[in-house]
């Protein structure tokens, strides 16, 4: 979907004009492509201590291995003004009171406006935890306010993410450079002032790891695929090497058949909500593909109505594509112990789910309660050296959003730190990252892919 | 693949039926108008790619065809294979045999499998009535040749002079018998008076036509035997809600001038002129264990037969009586041993005229060459899932429809009985042509005689418990 004001601000004329102006000015966010660096520029660690072996020297340590031009500075230093950071990231974890987080914050403000177009800002720090002393808990739930706060003010397609450890996790632990790769590469173009838990998941061997096919050899399951979101998405697990399965309604079989040969997968014409869609989903990925390894369950509807006019026939199908649906077939998979090793599954959710939106209390209700699934089915799915994860887009440029009136569309899309919509793709990379090897520590947790909507957290 | 005599002589390889893809059936002049054939196969064929992800796969052979067909769709098998997602490597050829083209199809690569020439193949038809080709006049054909051959300015103004005002007209397809000059619809009431077929019989098997197809669509039986094309997403001649009553309403449209007889075949109880495409996909048992594909039946045996009707007393629809009784000899069969009919209905009378031929002792005797009647079949299993008058048929997508529903059949019945499930299949053609076939479930194990030696009545029961015991023991990749 084309955002004309998008385009108008970032060239020609128009664009002098809307500087002049002072109005929002959107940027070109710069997407994943082939051969394409992690960073556009080098990259900053701060928060490290001078003379001590800590976190911060791990974290430059692993970047460097990435082949990154990694720097570490002295506190106080201005940086030179020529330089742009592809990317800034700050090391939390180690910090005990909040004044522990001075010195790190105002070296990152220090080098804010060297941070190029496109730049990215990563915090990573630890969690919260039950029996935590009042002053760490205060420590470690200020860098949420912090980042969140952090993010609004980032301009020019910059980002700003954080990771938040858990339980035992360590920074060099594999899950968390794979977090840490994803939010400072470009596939996190769309996501914006979100923090991210990672545990100390099942063991995931990084050595040699082929970041470029993450899904090598992984069987993965795409329903509601014929188009939209779902279409990208078996196209980015494709990319990432997986074979892909895509799933949808009969009806919609010529356009699913289509994303089938474009990616060479399969197609299985099936309606999700089928009472034994669970066991033939399963049948086809062990009969043709030899397992199941992923399952991204994307398929769902729209029946908006304010629930004064709502008819049951709204309410009920609903609940049962976005949500009746992911239950029956995550509780036939995991009670017949059909998935594969280390499978993962990724449940579209909605910031309508979480903030709730007028005239939406079945898709709000139904998203929301995939938010509660995901959370549940996190410990029953660990127990088998899997994760649950959900996705919760905000506005996505799709034939969905297209037909939003004009006006409100604008106001839509505008309403995000990154004052524009995302696309498809970006939905499809954060679904793809929680799909792989990498994504092991993150369980039961719902990234938002929303350019840090207004709305809800 | 020459196998020597001093060696033990394996098993005949088998063609088997892995699975099959359509696009749903339009009305003339419906959803299609505007698809071309090659447009039509092609998506037949992708839908297929899909389903068993054949994306880039050099299949061994892919052949099929069109009735009506353009004089530059000369290679519209090739055609449609370049423009589908398999290996531009993949051979093709058109093949045709008016209604039978399809069945044909499969016949003509189960046998190329059998002989081990091509490890897998793709069969096939399309046909439109709504995008027929519409060809000019003899004598507008004539001067124009004649103007294109000229070598001067006058020759060429003298070959234009010979157009008359009548050349202009175009020629639009018919379907009419060239030899006779009566249509199709027309053969039929005679065959349909000869043998007393009454217009209530007919009405029944149309009813049930449409019943049976429904509930199938209803079912999802066809959710992984269709894909849709253009907003299509069921057959549009389809009619679950058509009674008795609403089909006796119908005035007759063929046999109006017979004489002494009433005629009773009409627009309900006849195929629709149909737009649409098909595609099975066949291949020897390795070659689908290799790739993880499934297997669904495998092709026993056909036959083709012809009548005269030009200048003999048969009716023009009635070789499939004929070719149905050589391959149950063949074969050593009864018209009993089988789980399912498939009884192409180009008409509801075809079909009670083919059964009550079988029934018919003297006809069997003469006409046959049989000592006995073939006999009765056990109508529940006849076109259990609909045939041509509620799907429509668009002429050479036919065979692919009828082969592909029953390769499921046979292999829906094998698992759930644990038996091995058979079906006869019968198409009539025009120019007095039939093509009859026998196919058999071939789930892995479940049917271990390999070849076609089956004996009689018995062989359903015979090879039930090797069937089974070898079904437990291999794992599905034996070979």
């Amino acid at each position: 979907m084309a955002d004309s004001y998008l385009k108008a601000v970032n060239s020609g004329v128009t664009k002098t004009l809307a500087k002049k102006l002072g109005l929002p000015r959107p940027a070109v966010l710069r997407r994943w492509a082939p051969g394409q660096p992690l960073t556009t520029g080098p990259v900053l660690v701060v928060g490290g201590r001078p003379g001590v072996e800590d976190d911060a020297d791990r974290v430059a340590a692993a970047l460097l291995g990435w082949d990154l031009d990694v720097r570490q500075v002295p506190a106080g230093s201005t940086p030179d003004p020529a330089l742009r950071w592809g990317a800034i990231v700050a090391v939390m974890t180690e910090a005990q009171k909040p004044t522990d987080l001075s010195e790190t914050v105002l070296a990152i403000g220090a080098n804010l406006r060297n941070l190029a177009g496109n730049g990215r800002v990563v915090t990573i720090s630890r969690a919260t935890v039950a029996g935590d002393a009042p002053a760490l808990s205060a420590t470690r739930n200020g860098v949420d306010g912090f980042l969140r706060s952090l993010a609004k003010e980032l301009r020019g397609g910059a980002t700003g993410n954080g990771i938040q450890l858990t339980e035992a996790a360590q920074v060099g632990d594999p899950s968390v450079l794979a977090a840490l790769h994803f939010f400072l590469s470009s596939k996190s173009a769309f996501v914006d002032g979100q923090l991210l838990k990672v545990g100390d998941g099942p063991s995931w061997d990084a050595t040699d790891f082929d970041w470029t096919r993450p899904l090598a050899g992984r069987v993965a399951v795409v329903t509601g695929a014929a188009r939209g979101i779902g279409a990208d998405v078996a196209r980015t697990l494709s990319r990432d090497g997986a074979h892909v399965v895509v799933v949808d309604v009969p009806a919609a079989g010529d356009s699913l058949a289509r994303v089938a040969n474009e990616v060479g997968g399969t197609a299985l014409q099936l309606d999700v909500t089928a009472p034994d869609a669970g066991a033939r989903i399963l049948e086809h990925a062990r009969a043709r593909h030899g397992g199941l390894h992923v399952l991204v369950h994307n398929a769902g509807i729209l029946r908006d109505k304010l629930l004064a006019n709502m008819k049951p026939e709204k309410w009920d199908a609903v609940i049962a594509v976005n949500l009746d649906a992911q239950l029956r077939i995550n509780e036939y998979l995991l009670g017949a112990n059909g998935f594969s090793e280390n499978p993962h599954i990724v449940s579209l959710a909605s910031t309508s789910g979480i903030a709730g939106n007028r005239g939406q209390t079945n898709y709000g209700f139904s998203k929301a309660g995939v938010i509660g699934h995901t959370r549940a089915t996190a410990p029953l799915i660990a127990a088998v050296g899997g994760t649950a994860n959900a996705v919760a887009p905000g506005f996505i440029e799709t034939d969905m959003t297209a037909s939003i009136p004009a006006i409100a569309r604008q106001v839509a899309r505008r309403a995000s730190s990154l004052q524009q919509g995302g696309q498809p793709i970006d939905v499809a990379e954060a679904i793809a990252f929680l799909a792989s090897p990498g994504s092991t520590g993150v369980n039961g947790q719902v990234l938002r892919v929303c350019g840090q909507n207004l709305v809800g957290q | 693949m020459a196998t020597s005599k001093n060696q033990t002589t394996p098993p005949a390889a088998e063609a088997v039926i892995v699975g099959g893809n359509r696009i749903p059936f339009a009305r003339a002049g419906g959803k299609y108008s505007s698809a071309s054939n090659q447009e039509m196969f092609t998506a037949a064929l992708e839908g297929l790619v899909a389903r068993y992800g054949l994306q880039g796969e050099r299949i061994g052979e892919v052949v099929g065809g069109a009735v009506l067909k353009h004089a530059r769709d000369f290679n519209l098998v090739r055609e449609s294979v370049l423009g589908s997602s398999l290996s531009s490597q993949t051979p093709a050829y058109d093949l045709q045999q008016a209604c039978a083209t399809g069945l044909e199809a499969v016949v003509t690569i189960s046998n190329k499998i059998k002989l081990g020439q091509v490890e897998s193949g793709i069969a096939g038809g399309t046909d439109t009535v709504s995008d027929a080709p519409i060809a000019v006049s003899e004598g507008l054909r004539r001067a124009l040749l004649a103007a294109g051959h000229a070598k001067t300015l006058g020759a060429r103004l003298k070959a234009f002079a010979a157009i008359r005002p009548a050349d202009i007209a175009p020629l639009t397809p018919s379907t009419d018998e060239p030899r006779t000059g009566m249509s199709m619809g027309e053969h039929q009431a005679v065959t349909t008076a000869t043998w007393g077929i009454t217009r209530e019989a007919q009405d029944e098997i149309a009813l049930a036509s449409h019943q049976h197809l429904a509930a199938a669509w209803d079912s999802g039986f066809f959710d992984d035997l269709v894909t849709p094309f253009r907003g299509l997403t069921r057959d549009q001649n389809l009619r679950g809600d058509s009674t008795m009553e609403k089909l006796a309403g119908l005035k007759p449209v063929f046999g109006k001038n017979l004489e002494g007889t009433e005629p009773t075949m009409t627009a309900g109880n006849s195929t629709p002129l149909t737009d649409g495409a098909s595609a099975v996909l066949l291949a020897s048992r390795e070659w689908a264990a290799e790739r993880n594909l499934p297997v669904l039946a495998k092709v026993v045996d056909a036959e083709t037969a012809a009548v005269d009707y030009v200048h003999g007393h048969e009716g023009l629809l009635m070789a499939p009586a004929h070719a149905v009784a050589r391959l149950l000899t063949r074969q050593e069969l009864t018209l009993q041993d089988f789980d399912f009919y498939e009884i192409h209905e180009a008409f509801a009378s075809t079909v009670l005229t083919t059964l009550a031929a079988w029934e018919d002792a003297d006809y069997c005797r003469t006409e046959l060459g049989l000592d006995a009647p073939l006999g009765s079949i056990d109508r529940e299993r006849l076109n259990v899932n609909g045939s041509s008058v509620a799907a429509g048929h668009p002429f050479a997508a036919t065979g692919g429809r009828i082969v592909a529903t029953a390769a499921k059949l046979v292999a829906e019945r094998a698992a759930e009985t644990g038996r091995p499930a058979r079906a006869l299949i019968s198409v009539c053609a025009a120019g007095g042509l039939g093509v009859a076939a026998i196919i058999e479930s071939a789930a892995d194990g479940s049917v271990s005689t390999g070849s076609t030696s089956a004996t009689g009545s018995t062989s359903a029961t015979g090879s039930v418990s090797t069937g089974s015991t070898s079904a437990t023991s291999t794992t599905g990749t034996e070979a």
